[in-house]
């Protein structure tokens, strides 16, 4: 306990001021949030249209896709400084940084494309032709299978990324727009908007192991519309966050079951969880804010007003 | 007969009254749990009210409507007990106490204090049946509404002193009540957030505002959430002192003959 205790602190070193990052859709920007405090630390402009954001693992790089500049920029996240595009393809929505902390995979929503990007050469590695609006990103852990959703096609395509062949697709109910591997690598996670259900898969034998449907009372099914996931830092749980419906969900991992629905803002996207594991924050496009939830208790504890149509978000621990 | 012993005999009789009519205290609380249960849960807002202070994040109509509540028990029990004012006026009970050895304020006081009291019980019950249900609050919230529930009742109290001293039968009191407690309840912050009410008339709104049973209700609101609202205990506090003063007036032995 005590050398849990110190370890923790040694590792922990001075006192960290952990941030979320958010990429405002409507306004070119991202907003910077002190994930202590709660409040908006900073603002800094990007390309047009920022959706899908990211960290590299040692948080020196802030990956962005403005999906309207087509392009992937690389922000220096201590001064807010865009040093360089990415080729990314056409219209970029999501994206995934694999573990190799060095490729990213880009899904081009309007050319049905997967685009595999060297982030150290600035080259396209590789680009793989996937089902109709691709969408969702995932990436196993070990980094050996990259799984892409396409939204029209309404599957889950997965790729081995050694070969960037698919080497299987799933078939998932409508507009599935995020894929998410389990810390363990041994279930994929796939949310389907329209659908209203999140499908969770062997990654072993890509089969299905189970269907998740949502139902809040006083509000209508056709609003409950699964988009963003998240796994609770100690994988017990996943967040959905439920679109329109103004919910996340709070799913058991261990028997699929809903255990509660968390009421955050208007049209709930993105979820990123602060670096200390104590906090999950929600991007809430419509109500252009963010709401922060305490893990321990499952209670939001505030919402921030961040720019318009906030949509990803990303958490980094910072020395300050 | 000291008065600690006068005060006690008072508070003791409010008591006696409240255990012995049982249905009244039930009353008392399947009104809110109603409006809780079966109002809010068809008014639909499962999607979030938005943020206004002392809430932090969105909330259901549920939550918001709960201090509303806990003012609508603390009205309902100041009329109710101003009500028994006017039965032991009637009764000639009233005629014993008011003879007693102890100033008017003292008395009137007391039976204020007493009817308070009864109020506060109600309002407890009704947050601890309201937190099974899952609206839930702090243990420094619960803490804090203590004095704001209490103040408010004091207020609405000294309200109904004064009405009580006005009427002279049972019967008109009925008819008084229902002047005084659905315009205080409605026109108030209760049930809905003001700028709700400015979108639909601003008169409505402004009279929201200056109805000191907003205040009564967003003084517990607020401490709900560990927060004080200044405005708000002011005007209680000041429309407190004033209905009181009222009150006084209202009792003096020349108004009171007949």
């Amino acid at each position: 306990m005590i050398r849990t205790l110190l370890l923790t602190t040694l590792l922990a070193g001075p006192a960290l001021a952990d941030e979320i990052w958010v990429t405002n859709e409507m306004d070119d920007t991202v907003s910077v949030i002190d994930a202590k405090t709660l409040t908006l630390k900073t603002t800094y402009p990007t390309g047009e249209r920022p959706r899908g954001v990211t960290f590299s693992k040692d948080f020196k790089y802030l990956f962005i896709c403005a999906s309207d500049s087509d392009a992937v920029q690389v922000m220096d996240p201590n001064t807010g400084e865009i040093l360089h595009d990415l080729p990314s393809g056409e219209d970029p929505e999501q994206f995934v940084l694999s573990p190799d902390n060095r490729t990213l995979y880009i899904a081009n929503e309007d050319d049905a494309i997967t685009t595999v990007v060297d982030t150290e050469t600035r080259r396209v590695v590789a680009q793989i032709d996937v089902g109709v609006e691709p969408e969702g990103m995932g990436i196993s852990p070990d980094g050996a299978i990259q799984v892409t959703t396409s939204e029209t096609t309404n599957m889950a395509h997965w790729i081995d990324t050694a070969s960037h062949k698919i080497i299987s697709n799933s078939l998932v109910d409508s507009r599935p727009r995020h894929a998410e591997f389990s810390p363990d690598g041994a279930q994929l996670w796939v949310s389907s908007e329209i659908g209203g259900t999140v499908t969770v898969f062997d990654t072993e034998t890509k089969a299905e192991i189970g269907k998740i449907s949502f139902e809040i009372k006083g509000v209508q099914p056709e609003k409950l519309q699964p988009v963003g996931m998240k796994f609770s830092p100690d994988a017990t749980r996943v967040f959905v966050a439920l679109g329109p419906a103004n919910h996340l969900a709070v799913i058991n991992v261990a028997d699929l079951s809903v255990e509660k629905y968390i009421l955050v803002g208007r049209r709930v996207w993105h979820m990123a969880i602060s670096p200390d594991q104590t906090r999950l924050f929600t991007t809430n496009g419509v109500s252009g804010d963010v709401t922060a939830i305490d893990l321990a208790s499952l209670e939001p504890v505030a919402t921030i007003q961040v720019g318009r149509f906030p949509w990803g978000a990303a958490a980094r621990p910072t020395d300050n | 007969m000291s008065a600690a012993r006068a005060l006690g005999a008072i508070l003791m009789r409010e008591a006696a009254r409240f255990v012995t009519q049982r249905e009244r205290f039930f009353a008392a609380l399947v009104r809110p749990l109603v409006w809780l249960f079966v109002f809010a849960a068809g008014f639909r807002a499962a999607l979030g009210l938005s943020i206004q202070p002392p809430y932090r994040t969105y909330i259901t109509y549920e939550t918001y409507i709960a201090p509303g509540l806990c003012g609508m028990i603390l009205l309902f029990s100041a009329m109710q007990s101003s009500l028994s004012l006017v039965n032991d006026r009637e009764s000639g009970v009233m005629r014993l106490m008011l003879t007693a050895p102890w100033p008017r304020w003292f008395l009137l006081g007391a039976k204020l204090l007493a009817g308070a009291l009864v109020g506060l019980i109600q309002v407890a019950a009704f947050l601890a049946i309201a937190a099974l249900y899952g609206i839930k609050f702090t243990w420094a919230g619960y803490g804090a509404m203590l004095p704001a529930a209490a103040l408010s009742a004091l207020m609405l109290g000294a309200l109904g002193l004064v009405l009580s001293a006005r009427v002279r039968q049972l019967e008109n009191f009925a008819g008084i009540m229902n002047f005084v407690i659905f315009p205080m309840f409605f026109l108030s912050s209760a049930l809905y957030p003001i700028w709700k009410m400015q979108e639909s008339s601003p008169l409505l709104a402004w009279i929201c505002r200056i109805n000191p049973f907003t205040h009564g209700v967003e003084l517990i609101r607020f401490a709900l959430y560990g927060q004080l609202n200044a405005l708000a205990l002011a005007v209680v506090c000041g429309a407190g002192a004033l209905f009181f003063a009222l009150a006084l007036w209202g009792y003096e032995p020349a108004r009171t003959k007949g």
